[in-house]
């Protein structure tokens, strides 16, 4: 038994490889809900999940309502310009009222938290992006076989 | 009331929060590898006090604005799962909260 409960020590490597605004909070809040909890926890960023971790894009994600069947408007309308960026807006201070912080301040609440984040190294070679281009926060670009390895135990999550 | 004669859930949560006394989260503590200073009592007591007013146990980010403690220092405070930790000695339920 550990001291926060679970029988055994336990692990949880999420996968985020998505880069949309919605797409980015439920892997972040499941290690952070992990840390909480006493269980390790790291994130693996992926294609367009670098997003989430790139520091010219991390504040301007958007939500995705095209091609998304719980967009509460019709497609037709989610596709006109602005209107994905105004959804958007209206989640954020939904959010707000919430207390769930941006996506840069979740960021630093899992490093602080203790969870590793890592980027993924062929996405990063595919994007043309440099380590310089991410997040400080980020603990290390690797390959999907590191991460494996760093994986052993774990429960591994893919968002 | 002592560590033996209180009921406690089967995740260690304290059943009747009447049973709470500054002792006793002292001795839970300590079952929990964990010894109170007074960083450690700013952070119990705040998680505290926000139970009483809202009802609902607290989450770490609501505990660390109230007690002005940073996340990372509540994560070396209570290393092996703050959440839990906090709201056991603090006799209050599980946390409702995922942030």
């Amino acid at each position: 038994m550990t001291e926060s409960g679970t029988a055994k020590r336990r692990s949880l490597s999420v996968i985020c490889s998505k880069g949309s605004f919605d797409m980015a909070y439920p892997g972040l809040i499941l290690a952070n809900a992990a840390r909480m909890a006493g269980v390790d926890a790291r994130l693996f960023f992926t294609f367009w999940g670098l997003d989430i971790v790139n520091k010219k894009k991390v504040d301007h994600l958007h939500l995705n309502l095209v091609g998304n069947p719980s967009a509460p408007i019709p497609a037709m309308i989610a596709g006109l310009p602005g209107v994905e960026a105004l959804a958007t807006v209206q989640m954020r201070k939904e959010m707000e009222r919430l207390d769930i912080p941006p996506i840069k301040e979740f960021i630093e609440m899992l490093d602080d938290a203790g969870a590793d984040l890592y980027g993924c190294q062929m996405a990063m070679d595919m994007f043309r992006l440099t380590r310089d281009d991410l997040l400080p926060q980020v603990k290390d670009v690797i390959t999907a076989m590191d991460f494996m390895d760093l994986s052993e135990g774990a429960q591994i999550v893919f968002v | 009331m002592s560590l033996e004669s209180v009921q406690r859930d089967a995740e260690g949560y304290l059943a009747n929060r009447e049973d709470w006394s500054k002792e006793l989260a002292q001795e839970i503590a300590a079952q929990l590898g964990v010894s109170l200073t007074d960083e450690h009592w700013r952070v119990v007591n705040a998680a505290r006090t926000i139970e009483e007013e809202s009802g609902s146990s607290p989450g770490l980010r609501k505990i660390s604005k109230r007690s002005e403690t940073p996340i990372k220092s509540i994560y070396q405070l209570f290393p092996d799962g703050p959440a839990k930790l906090v709201a056991k000695i603090a006799g209050i339920p599980k946390p409702k909260s995922c942030l």
